[in-house]
């Protein structure tokens, strides 16, 4: 114990000490929350847009004017069909379509139901959802006013997003930046500082010593855990005070399934780093085995049920799809242990068959 | 019971035959020296010795255990100093001390004895994060680390490598102090001058031992008649020499060259052919034999 | 045709406050093996940065290969060549690619670069092995092999940093055999190392100690001066 605790200092010194990675591992969650939230501003003027008036009646009519006559948005082209339409979202020209029905003013006044649909450019997701939350106030107001009150009759508004169906906003990118975060420090730090002893030669003095293995890999990692909490703290409350994402369901629960998650990561970490000789290849493998595939297919940037058939194989793989899906349970859905046992059996699982692994592949001895 | 026991221990890496059935011993409390150039095989051996690697064939004991079958007790009594500088760079001469010393289960206060001629010199320095040391105070530090649990075999890989003429000088004077504590010292180098600092040396070469004794007795049988020759122009020299019919090895040793010459060959003989040649102000006399004589006749 | 390769007359350096070449003077003449000594941190690096033009002089004099190193540094670099053991030939590059790459550095045309590349291949016999990786050399032609390449543009003065830690006696002496053919015709080499038995091997050598140059000679007089069996002795009677 006396030997485990010396190392467990030992690597607070190292890390501590490089102020610079430190820096880094602190300053990446607020400049990942930062970025997500903010790298678009939501002021704009004069979006272009297009509308398909398949009705073109005076209500129609009415409806566009007061639109473009806001000076938020700017018609570009009224195209007859939706092909087109579609043609103007993919050379970027247009940002927002508006589909007007046929019968729109007789469906309006006579059935006191109508619908109508906004499609936007999903692509530019924080673009795309401002857009249509104007256009949307944009037409409230006209119906209130054409209606003489709110509940006499109703527009009803379907809105549909081109190329990112499922939009990140700050409901979604939290829980995502939680999983890469915590997955970069708990498995590529501790791959990387296992590889770094391995490099620089004191693997073997560790090795040529009483200490066990076990107890050199968990006075390794020991340190990055506390760092990986802290850092899911400092996202989580950026995201309740900055963003407004709430966690409906128990603190406690979701600070066991980010525990979970992140022995899984260093389970994951411990593993390549029995495999990389070098930082080198510790950092490579980190990135492209864990880092871009958990940006990418874990149901953070692009929903899972849009991947064509291979790559949603893959994202079942993937620790950060479960943690995600866990995160997202507890925090927007408030839903307990009941109906979320089953993805963290699944973490709980990945996390013995890689420290199965790992001890099988860890060398008491060198090559 | 012998320090170190090796027997027919081969080892290969590849088609690279790194050790080719070693055999030696070390006695209890000997300082033994392995003398060879880079790729001779010393640090697979060593590895080898410290449990880090198995050898393919062959078995060797450590403080009369088995490399093999008790691994575990060889690593808590042997203090090891690998081949490059491995300590944690970024801390202190402290820190890294009493690292060392609380992950064998000892404190630096409970082997202060041994380590205090040693640890005198760096302690000025104590603050200091190692990699801000310089070569010769590293090399101390590193011998600290490996001492701090009073080994029984200590296993030092090239531990003058890269180090100053004076810092050299003193790390041997150190080891020879270590003497009186009755540890088997098992050193190697690349430096032939450095073999008379051993008690015994093996001169080592692509995984072979090419000879095995006192330093001063594998000088003392080298037999062939040597000289040292140099005159004006050295390199014409010593291409004239060669083409010599008395001549059967000549090398470039420092100021002169060395000839080996066949027996009975006399020293006018000599001076006459170099004369002959053209050479100006010959200098020719009788030779001792060093270390590298022997290690250059053997190869 | 000039007779001193290297002249430097009170070459000094500073850094702040701390003087690490401090007033240094010495010449080295045209095929000579000069080797340049000192303990570890005594100026030695900084003093052959400043001589292959990559640290400038805080004070002081200096010419190599004739030229002023002051005014015309960038020239010097085309005249001189430099090997260290730690760089000089790309081990995932084959000896052929190594010689043609160092061949284009220095501008050789292609027709030279050609001939070079035979007269290297054939000089350590290595034709058969042209193809091959640099990295799967045994370290004894690796080194011979860097030090061809850093003669091939025919440089007046060759740099040899630490030029045979680490190889075998024999293999040491075919490096020397090579250093000595280049002096005979006419090359000059300066070589710094603080191995002092490779010290025994140079016409000359001067020792710094604390940025001064403390013992300046051959071998010979050097350790009769010290009453020294060997360069060794004469080290570390010169830095105690």
């Amino acid at each position: 114990m006396r030997s485990f605790l010396a190392f467990v200092r030992k690597e607070f010194y190292h890390i501590l000490r490089d102020t610079r990675t430190l820096l880094i591992i602190l300053g990446m969650p607020i400049a990942q929350v930062l970025i997500f939230g903010y790298a678009v501003t939501n002021e704009f003027r004069n979006a272009p847009i297009a509308v398909i008036d398949q009705s073109h009646d005076e209500l129609s009519r009415e409806l566009i004017n007061e639109i473009t006559a806001t000076g938020y948005f700017n018609l570009i082209e009224q195209p007859p069909t939706t092909d087109q339409l579609d043609a103007l979202f993919r050379s970027g020209d247009v940002k927002l379509g508006i589909i007007i029905p046929p019968n729109f003013e007789e469906d309006f006044f006579r059935q006191k139901l109508t619908s109508l649909q906004l499609v936007a450019d999903g692509s530019d997701p924080n673009y795309a959802t401002t857009l249509i939350n104007y256009s949307t106030q944009i037409i409230g107001s006209f119906q209130q006013r054409y209606a003489g009150g709110p509940a006499r009759y109703q527009i009803g508004v379907e809105t549909q997003l081109v190329y990112n169906p499922l939009l990140i906003n700050a409901y979604n990118f939290i829980p995502g930046v939680v999983a890469i975060i915590l997955l970069l420090i708990s498995a590529m730090m501790t791959s990387l500082t296992i590889a770094k002893e391995k490099e620089m030669g004191t693997m073997d003095l560790l090795l040529v010593s009483p200490l066990s293995p076990v107890t050199i890999i968990l006075g390794k990692v020991t340190p990055y855990v506390f760092l990986a909490m802290i850092n899911a703290i400092i996202i989580l409350v950026m995201g309740y005070f900055i963003f407004e994402v709430p966690v409906v369901g128990s603190l406690v629960l979701l600070f066991a399934f980010c525990l979970l998650y992140v022995l899984t990561a260093l389970s994951l970490g411990i593993f390549i780093s029995t495999k990389a000789a070098s930082q080198q290849a510790a950092m490579m493998g980190s990135l492209f085995t864990l880092l871009m595939p958990s940006m990418l297919l874990s149901g953070f940037i692009f929903p899972i049920d849009s991947m064509p058939w291979p790559l949603q194989q893959i994202s079942k793989i993937i620790p950060a799809t479960y943690f995600i899906e866990l995160l997202k349970g507890v925090m927007l859905k408030g839903l307990g242990r009941e109906f979320l046992w089953q993805p963290a059996v699944v973490l709980a699982g990945m996390t013995i068959v890689l420290l199965l692994l790992s001890w099988v592949n860890f060398k008491v001895r060198t090559k | 019971m012998n320090g170190i026991e090796v027997e027919n221990i081969s080892k290969s890496f590849g088609d690279t035959l790194a050790l080719d059935a070693l055999s030696f011993k070390v006695a209890q409390g000997e300082r033994f020296g392995l003398l060879g150039p880079d790729g001779a095989g010393k640090s697979t051996l060593f590895k080898i010795l410290t449990t880090l690697l198995l050898p393919d064939a062959g078995r060797a004991t450590v403080a009369g255990w088995d490399i093999d079958k008790d691994f575990k007790e060889i690593r808590r009594h042997v203090g090891y100093m690998p081949g490059k500088f491995s300590l944690y760079q970024d801390l202190s001469v402290s820190e890294n001390l009493n690292f060392f010393a609380t992950i064998f289960g000892t404190t630096i206060k409970a082997n202060y004895h041994l380590i205090k001629p040693i640890y005198e010199q760096i302690e000025p320095f104590r603050d200091r994060r190692a990699g801000a040391l310089s070569g010769g105070m590293k090399q101390k530090l590193a011998l600290c680390c490996a001492l701090i649990h009073q080994p029984k075999v200590l296993f030092l890989d090239e531990p003058t490598t890269g180090v100053d003429a004076v810092s050299r000088d003193e790390f041997w004077a150190m080891l020879a102090q270590l003497k009186d504590a009755g540890i088997t010292i098992l050193v190697s180098t690349p430096y032939m001058d450095e073999a008379e600092r051993c008690e015994r040396v093996a001169l080592l070469q692509t995984g072979k031992i090419l000879a095995l004794d006192r330093p001063q007795t594998i000088v003392g049988n080298f037999t062939e008649p040597l000289w040292a020759i140099r005159a004006d122009n050295y390199y014409q020299l010593l291409l004239d020499l060669r083409k010599a019919p008395f001549s059967q090895r000549v090398e470039v040793f420092g100021e002169f060259l060395h000839l080996t010459a066949r027996p009975a060959t006399t020293g006018e003989e000599i001076t006459t052919y170099a004369e002959h040649c053209g050479h100006g102000n010959i200098l020719l006399k009788p030779a001792e034999a060093t270390i590298e004589d022997v290690f250059l006749a053997l190869m | 045709m000039i007779s001193n390769a290297i002249t430097a007359s009170n070459l000094t350096k500073k850094f702040g406050n701390f003087t690490a070449v401090d007033n240094i003077t010495f010449n080295v003449k045209r095929g000579e093996v000069f080797g340049f000594l000192g303990a570890n941190g005594a100026g030695k690096t900084t003093a052959i940065k400043m001589l292959i033009g990559l640290s400038k002089p805080s004070g002081g004099e200096a010419t190599v290969a004739g030229l002023n190193l002051m005014t015309q540094s960038e020239k010097i670099k085309e005249r001189i060549g430099y090997m260290s053991q730690k760089f000089s030939l790309y081990e995932d590059l084959t000896i052929r690619q190594n010689i043609n790459f160092y061949g284009g550095v220095y501008g050789l045309k292609r027709k030279d670069i050609r001939t070079k590349t035979a007269d290297i291949l054939a000089e350590l016999q290595l034709e058969d092995k042209a193809d091959e990786k640099v990295g799967g050399l045994p370290l004894g032609w690796k080194q011979r092999l860097s030090f061809s390449v850093a003669n091939v543009h025919d440089p007046d003065v060759v740099f040899l940093d630490e030029p045979t830690g680490g190889v075998d006696p024999a293999t040491r002496r075919q490096f020397w055999e090579m250093i000595y053919a280049a002096a005979s015709g006419g090359r000059t080499i300066f070589v710094t190392t603080h191995y002092m038995d490779e010290a025994e091997y140079c016409d000359r050598i001067s020792i710094m100690v604390a940025g001064k140059i403390a013992a300046l000679g051959t071998p010979g007089e050097l350790k009769e001066r010290f009453a020294a069996k060997s360069m060794d002795e004469v080290f570390l009677r010169l830095v105690r």
